[in-house]
C-alpha cells in the first residue's frame, strides 16, 4: 500500500515539476515577446517599405503604398494562396500597383518577386524578395549581384512581344546567365504573368472594394 | 570549484572535447550557416547564449529534477531559450535573422546543448555550468568561424563581408577584400565545399594533437638512403 503511494506521490511531484518549468518558460518567452513585438513589428515595416521603395522611382507616390495594401488570390501570381498588393497614389490618383508574384518553377524552390507596374502597364522595377537559389550562379537576379533585375524596367505586354517574354535559349527577348538558365527563365516568365493578371485586373485593385477575385 | 577545474573546462570545450570537431554534434547548422563568416559567428553566438543559459538554468534545478521527466525539462528549458534568441534577433539584427532564417530555431536540435545539460550541467554547480557552457559554445562557434572564413575566402575572396549586418554601420570597415575577383571557388560555397571544409578541419586538428602526443624525437644520425 505504500508503495503504491509512493509511487502515485512522485509521479505527482514530477508532473507538477513539469508543469513549473513549462510555466517558467512560457513566462519568459510571453516577457521578451512583450518586450520585443513593437520593435519587429516596426522593423518589418521598414523592411516592406524598403523593399517598395527599390521598385517604385522616388517621386512617383504621395501615399505610403506599404500602408495602402490588398490582399489578392489568383493563379497567375504563382500560388493558391492570397499575396498583398501594394497601391502606389500620387495625390489620391492611381499611380502604380506593386505586386507580389510567385516564380514556382526556380531551380531550387519558388522564387519571391516584388513587381512594380505603373497604370499603363509598364515596369517600374522588379526585385527579388526571397530565393534559394545557387550561390554565384543563379543569385544573379539578385540587384546586388548584377543588374540584370533592372532589364525589365520600362519594358511592358507589347515591348517585347508577349511570346518573347523568356530568355533568349527559348527564343526570348532576356538574358539568361552562364550556367544558369532555369532561374532566369523562371522569373521572366513570373514578371510576365504578373503583367498578363495587371492588365486584366489593375484598374479594379485600385477600387476600395472588399471582395477579392 | 579550484581554479586548475575552470582551466580544464576551457580546454575540453575549446579544443580536447570541442563540440564540433570531436564529439561532431550540431553538424546540421554548422554545414548549413558556415558560407560566410558572418552568418557563422552569429549562429555561433546565438547557440553560446543558449548553451549558457540553458547550463545554468539546468544546474539550479538540477536536484528537483527527477530522472523520469529530466529529458523533457531540458528540452522545454532550451526551447524556451532559443525562443527568446529568436525574438531578439528578429528585433536587434533583423537582415541577419532573416538570413539565418530556420537555423535559428533549429538551435533547439542541436544535440551539443542537451548532451551538456544532461552530461555535465545537470551534475555540477552553476558556476562550473555557466563556464562550461560559455567554452563550449565558443569552441562551437571556433569551428563555424574557421570553417565560414575558409569557405568565404575561397568562394567570395574575401573575410567579413557582411560586417554591418552584425554590428552596424561601423562594420563597414570590417570587410577584407583579399582577391580580387568576386566569382570564386564557387564549390567552397556549395554543401560539398561544406564537407569537404570541415573535414580539412579535422585532419588539422588530428595532426596538431598528434605532434603534440609525440615524444621528443631522439636525434637520428644514420642518413636516409635516397635514390
Amino acid at each position: 500500500m505504500g508503495g503504491r503511494r509512493r509511487l502515485i506521490r512522485g509521479m505527482l511531484t514530477a508532473a507538477m515539476l513539469l508543469a513549473a518549468v513549462a510555466a517558467g518558460g512560457v513566462g519568459l518567452v510571453a516577457l521578451i515577446q512583450q518586450l520585443t513585438t513593437d520593435r519587429i513589428e516596426a522593423r518589418q515595416a521598414e523592411q516592406t517599405l524598403q523593399q517598395l521603395e527599390a521598385v517604385l522611382p522616388a517621386g512617383h507616390y504621395t501615399n505610403n503604398p506599404a500602408e495602402d495594401v490588398r490582399r489578392v488570390r489568383d493563379t497567375r501570381l504563382g500560388t493558391e494562396q492570397p499575396l498583398p498588393v501594394y497601391r502606389a497614389r500620387r495625390n489620391g490618383e492611381p499611380a502604380a500597383l506593386v505586386l507580389t508574384v510567385i516564380a514556382p518553377d526556380g531551380y531550387s524552390g519558388p522564387i519571391e518577386l516584388l513587381v512594380a507596374v505603373d497604370t499603363a502597364g509598364e515596369v517600374l522595377g522588379v526585385r527579388v524578395v526571397d530565393h534559394a537559389e545557387t550561390p554565384g550562379l543563379g543569385d544573379a537576379i539578385e540587384a546586388r549581384r548584377s543588374d540584370w533585375i533592372d532589364g525589365f524596367r520600362g519594358r511592358s505586354l507589347g515591348d517585347p512581344p508577349r511570346d518573347q517574354w523568356t530568355v533568349r535559349r527559348d527564343g526570348g527577348a532576356f538574358d539568361q546567365f552562364t550556367g544558369a538558365t532555369i532561374t532566369p527563365r523562371a522569373v521572366t516568365r513570373a514578371v510576365a504573368r504578373a503583367l498578363d493578371y495587371h492588365r486584366e485586373h489593375g484598374d479594379a485593385l485600385f477600387q476600395d472594394a472588399s471582395e477579392d477575385h | 570549484m579550484a581554479a586548475t577545474d575552470f582551466a580544464q573546462l576551457a580546454r575540453d570545450g575549446l579544443w580536447h572535447n570541442n563540440p564540433g570537431l570531436v564529439q561532431l554534434l550540431g553538424l546540421c547548422p554548422l554545414l548549413a550557416v558556415s558560407n560566410t563568416t558572418i552568418n557563422a559567428l552569429a549562429l555561433g553566438l546565438a547557440t553560446t547564449l543558449v548553451l549558457t543559459g540553458s547550463n545554468v538554468t539546468v544546474s539550479l534545478i538540477r536536484n528537483a529534477a527527477r530522472p523520469e521527466i529530466r529529458i523533457p525539462v531540458f528540452v522545454l528549458i532550451i526551447a524556451s531559450f532559443v525562443t527568446v534568441v529568436e525574438l531578439v534577433m528578429n528585433a536587434f539584427f533583423h537582415q541577419l535573422y532573416l538570413i539565418l532564417g530556420i537555423f535559428i530555431p533549429l538551435i533547439v536540435t542541436n544535440c551539443a546543448i542537451l548532451g551538456r545539460a544532461e552530461a555535465f550541467a545537470s551534475r555540477t554547480t552553476p558556476a562550473p555550468a555557466a563556464f562550461d557552457g560559455l567554452m563550449m559554445g565558443l569552441g562551437f562557434t571556433g569551428v563555424l568561424v574557421a570553417l565560414g572564413g575558409l569557405r568565404e575566402l575561397l568562394g567570395h575572396g574575401s573575410l567579413l563581408r557582411d560586417a554591418p549586418l552584425l554590428f552596424g554601420d561601423p562594420g563597414q570597415h570590417l570587410t577584407v577584400q583579399l582577391l580580387p575577383v568576386d566569382q570564386g571557388f564557387l564549390l567552397a560555397l556549395l554543401p560539398p565545399g561544406a564537407f569537404i571544409g570541415l573535414g580539412l578541419l579535422l585532419a588539422l586538428k588530428n595532426v596538431i594533437d598528434s605532434r603534440a602526443r609525440r615524444p621528443v624525437p631522439t636525434t637520428q644520425t644514420e642518413p636516409l638512403t635516397t635514390p
